[in-house]
């Protein structure tokens, strides 16, 4: 180079190449920039030293303190296992009406209980346990397949119309669609059901024929006062608590297609404690027997 | 006017390529009829349409240009062509507003999930990946296109290589474009993060690719100046690694040749390898070295300045292209990616920092002696924030790789704000401010159509990115806090559902950065149609006067 182009403003060299009016100064690389830049080298190189880093030709550098995701996954599930300590052994070999009695044994598996809903049973059953269109509400003491202690665990463990053999079984019949009932009748014996707990009735709407049609059709599994049947699953119709609605367009629809919600059979999908303590979760929620 | 002495008669390229599209035109024909899925053949029809398309541009131009081919040189100067750089223009500006619109309708609809009501192309799972490619590859791929084509010749001072082939690549790139995004909505995706396009889409993404690196090299083997320019080598790391990361994370079975499904021929942690080596190095490759390739050009010239370290920008282009490509495993911390390799993962993002860093300092440093056009030149201050944001990104980037921190942010809205910060921040910001310095230069207007405007622009999408990435921050840490909270009887505090609904205001806020950043872009596109439609013509021709671009 003949002689040295400078930067006017800072006064530094520049490469003395342009490309369309743009110029390089010949600036050092900052200190403080190649100093992090080594320091992070070494930390890393330090870091392989410690931690397994380099594939070799048949396995890898396992760095000298042993790491392993695994034994640390496994030291963290033992560090909880002992935090739930001896409550956690006392609990798996406590009947149900046992863990209810024990307020220490209670609390604890209510604790569980609680951490499982929420992310198995709350999806449908929702957060607090108040239900939706179709899942029942957990917190009154109005029950389809009872509210005892055993017969919770049993719903739970099994689930309803779930494909397990000892599954909560039952069917609300389609009177409508499998042509048992035409459309009058229905909407009669659908009005003397709100008639039942007191709702009001359309006009003109003949209800004692539909007192008829239910007398006929619905005590089997409903009861003569519909009161409803536990051992089949029969909910009560007097109770003003509707699974699916009480409204009459609600009911029509039940009554012509039927109903046959389905609860999933949690065994095998949850450890037997944690069904246990969901059981006593839901029977302490406000409408256990 | 003197006769033409030369006989017009039609090139080999013409002709070639002509007689290409007439196949596919056929090819595509048969396809569409034999076509086992609808989103396929509504894929044939259109790739049908677009070779029909292809021929009659390219007859048209050939009617319509003179015998003579267009000089490489008039006066000794060089004989610029920019008419693919500005379709290439006003594609990055359109897929930019309809990729940040889509971005704020699935933002809403995490706060509001009814806004899908019920129907599946607008569902998030298809809306998500048309808005990612539609930002990245639509709205990001046209600006580092149209930039490339612009700065490649500048700073090789001769005429790019090719005729047609330069809008080959624009428009074949923007018909992939269109092929992945309709094909998203059809719910046509192999399920790649960043690579959902299926298997047809790959391949004419392939030869576009290629046809770009060889337009690429051509223009800087003809060079005229002894150097390549740093952004030419930002440039090419780019458009090569790419290349390779395509196909390599791509290979893929279709089931048939007449259906859009195919299956990946990797498998199971291997596939979750190269999806992150993928993932990460789109971040690396596309996102970052090709937009330091922006920011070497259009930082110095706007700002009328040196860079300010050569030798930086030499260390640092090698050091970042040589830790990028490692990272990738920190994207599996924690899962059954062997340890080693998450160890190589996050000590190479570690030493990364330094290596990303350089491009910010020359960003940054270029500026010394000319801060004070910051206070005049909204353009210039957007390009100078945008690096600012993309220091901040390469810092948070490499301590989220840290495995302990990572056990934090991991799959919680951290991520997001994080991407956001660089994605709004860097590349959004980078990218207004290249269309503003490049819109009155191809069009040769002597300015923008506003300044004022371009203020408005960035102050607004400023306080957007600001909302966004401070509402993620907050809901993402908020997140992870309460995934891994116990009691103190040992079970898990919140479940899932608590965790969601914790998170909706900082939802519903980002909505609101995001609505202000679509505001941002739509203001950029009425300040770049005006300049187009009313600017005033620049008042001496920079250069000489161009040939028609076709």
């Amino acid at each position: 180079m003949a002689h040295e182009d400078i930067d006017a403003v800072t006064g530094t060299p520049t490469t003395g190449h342009e490309w369309d009016g743009i110029k390089e100064l010949n600036n050092p690389l900052p200190r403080w920039w190649l100093w992090t830049f080594y320091a992070c080298v070494v930390w890393s190189v330090a870091y392989w030293v410690v931690y397994p880093a380099w594939p070799m030709i048949s396995n890898f550098t396992g760095g000298v303190i042993g790491y392993s995701s695994r034994a640390s996954l496994e030291t963290d599930l033992a560090a909880l296992h002992q935090l739930r300590g001896a409550k956690a052994a006392a609990l798996a070999d406590a009947s149900l009406e046992e863990i209810e009695k024990d307020p220490n044994l209670l609390a604890f598996a209510r604790a569980q209980g609680r951490a499982a809903f929420g992310d198995n049973c709350a999806p449908c059953h929702g957060s607090g346990a108040t239900g939706s269109t179709g899942y029942p509400n957990l917190n009154d003491d109005d029950w389809l397949w009872g509210g005892s202690l055993a017969a919770i665990h049993q719903t739970i463990q099994h689930g309803a119309r779930s494909g397990d053999p000892e599954a909560r079984e039952n069917t609300m019949l389609a009177f409508g669609k499998d042509g048992t009932l035409n459309h009058t009748q229905i909407v009669q014996v659908a009005s003397y059901v709100r008639s039942l707990s007191g709702l009001p009735v359309e006009q003109g709407v003949d209800v004692a024929a539909g007192k008829q049609i239910f007398a006929e059709n619905c005590t089997v599994c409903h009861g003569e006062d519909a009161k409803g049947n536990q051992e089949l699953g029969a909910p009560n119709l007097t109770d003003r608590i509707w699974l699916y609605g009480g409204d009459m367009a609600t009911l029509v629809e039940t009554i012509t297609n039927g109903r046959g919600g389905v609860m999933p059979a949690w065994t095998g999908r949850l450890d037997p404690v944690t069904i246990k303590s969901l059981a006593v979760y839901v029977h302490t929620l406000g409408g256990g027997k | 006017m003197a006769p033409s002495m030369v006989r017009k008669t039609m090139t080999f390229g013409e002709g070639g390529l002509a007689f290409v599209f007439v196949a596919t035109a056929l090819l595509s024909i048969v396809a569409a009829a034999k076509a086992h899925d609808a989103p396929f053949a509504f894929h044939a029809f259109l790739a049908a349409a677009a070779s029909v398309a292809a021929v009659f541009l390219i007859f048209r131009s050939y009617f319509s240009r003179p015998a003579e081919l267009p000089a490489q040189e008039i006066d000794g100067k060089p004989n610029y062509d920019d008419g693919a750089t500005k379709f290439a223009t006003i594609a990055a500006v359109f897929w930019g507003v309809a990729g940040f619109t889509v971005g704020l309708y699935i933002a809403l609809e995490l706060a509001y999930p009814w806004l899908n009501f019920d129907q599946a192309w607008l569902n998030f799972g298809r809306l998500r990946p048309l808005h990612t490619s539609a930002v990245i590859f639509a709205f990001g791929g046209n600006a580092l296109i149209a930039s490339s084509f612009w700065v490649v010749q500048r700073t090789c001072r001769t005429r790019i290589a090719g005729r047609l082939a330069p809008w080959f690549v624009v428009l074949g790139y923007n018909f992939f474009i269109v092929i992945a995004g309709t094909g998203y909505l059809l719910g046509v995706t192999q399920s790649k993060e960043y690579a959902e396009p299926e298997w047809y889409a790959d391949l004419w993404l392939t030869i576009v690719w290629v046809v770009y690196l060889l337009v690429y090299l051509g223009t800087i083997i003809k060079r005229k100046e002894p150097h390549i320019y740093v952004a030419n080598w930002f440039y090419l790391a780019f458009i090569v690694t790419i290349a390779v990361l395509h196909l390599g994370n791509n290979p893929a079975i279709p089931v048939s040749f007449f259906g859009s499904k195919s299956y990946i021929v990797w498998s199971g942690v291997q596939d979750a390898m190269f999806q992150w080596w993928y993932g990460h190095n789109a971040v690396g490759f596309f996102l970052t070295a090709g937009f330091l390739g922006i920011m070497y050009y259009f930082v110095p010239k706007r700002a009328e300045r040196p860079v300010y370290s050569y030798r930086l920008s030499i260390v640092h282009f090698w050091a970042l292209i040589f830790l990028y490509i490692w990272a990738g495993p920190h994207h599996l911390h924690y899962t059954s990616l062997p340890d080693w390799t998450q160890t190589l993962g996050m000590t190479f993002s570690i030493m990364l920092w330094m290596p990303s860093w350089g491009g910010m300092i020359n960003g940054l440093m270029t500026l010394s002696g000319a801060w004070d056009k910051l206070r005049t030149d909204p353009v210039l201050r957007m390009l100078v924030v945008s690096v600012a944001f993309y220091g901040m990104s390469t810092f948070e980037g490499p301590m989220m790789s840290i495995k302990a921190v990572n056990s934090l942010s991991h799959y919680t809205d951290w991520t997001i704000g994080h991407v956001h910060s660089g994605a709004l921040g860097w590349v959004g910001f980078i990218s207004f401010g290249t269309v503003y310095c490049m819109v009155p230069w191809l069009w040769q207007k002597r300015q923008l159509y506003s300044l004022k405007l371009v203020n408005w622009h960035f102050w607004i999408a400023t306080i957007g990115i600001v909302l966004y990435v401070s509402a993620m921050w907050v809901s993402g840490i908020l997140q992870g806090l309460m995934w891994r909270a116990y009691t103190s009887l040992g079970f898990l505090e919140y479940s899932f559902i608590e965790t969601v609904e914790a998170m909706h205001p900082f939802y519903a806020i980002r909505a609101l950065g995001g609505f202000l950043f679509v505001i941002g872009s739509l203001i950029m596109a009425y300040n770049v149609w005006m300049t187009i439609r009313s600017g005033e013509p620049a008042a001496l021709p920079a250069r000489p006067a161009m040939q028609p671009a076709e």
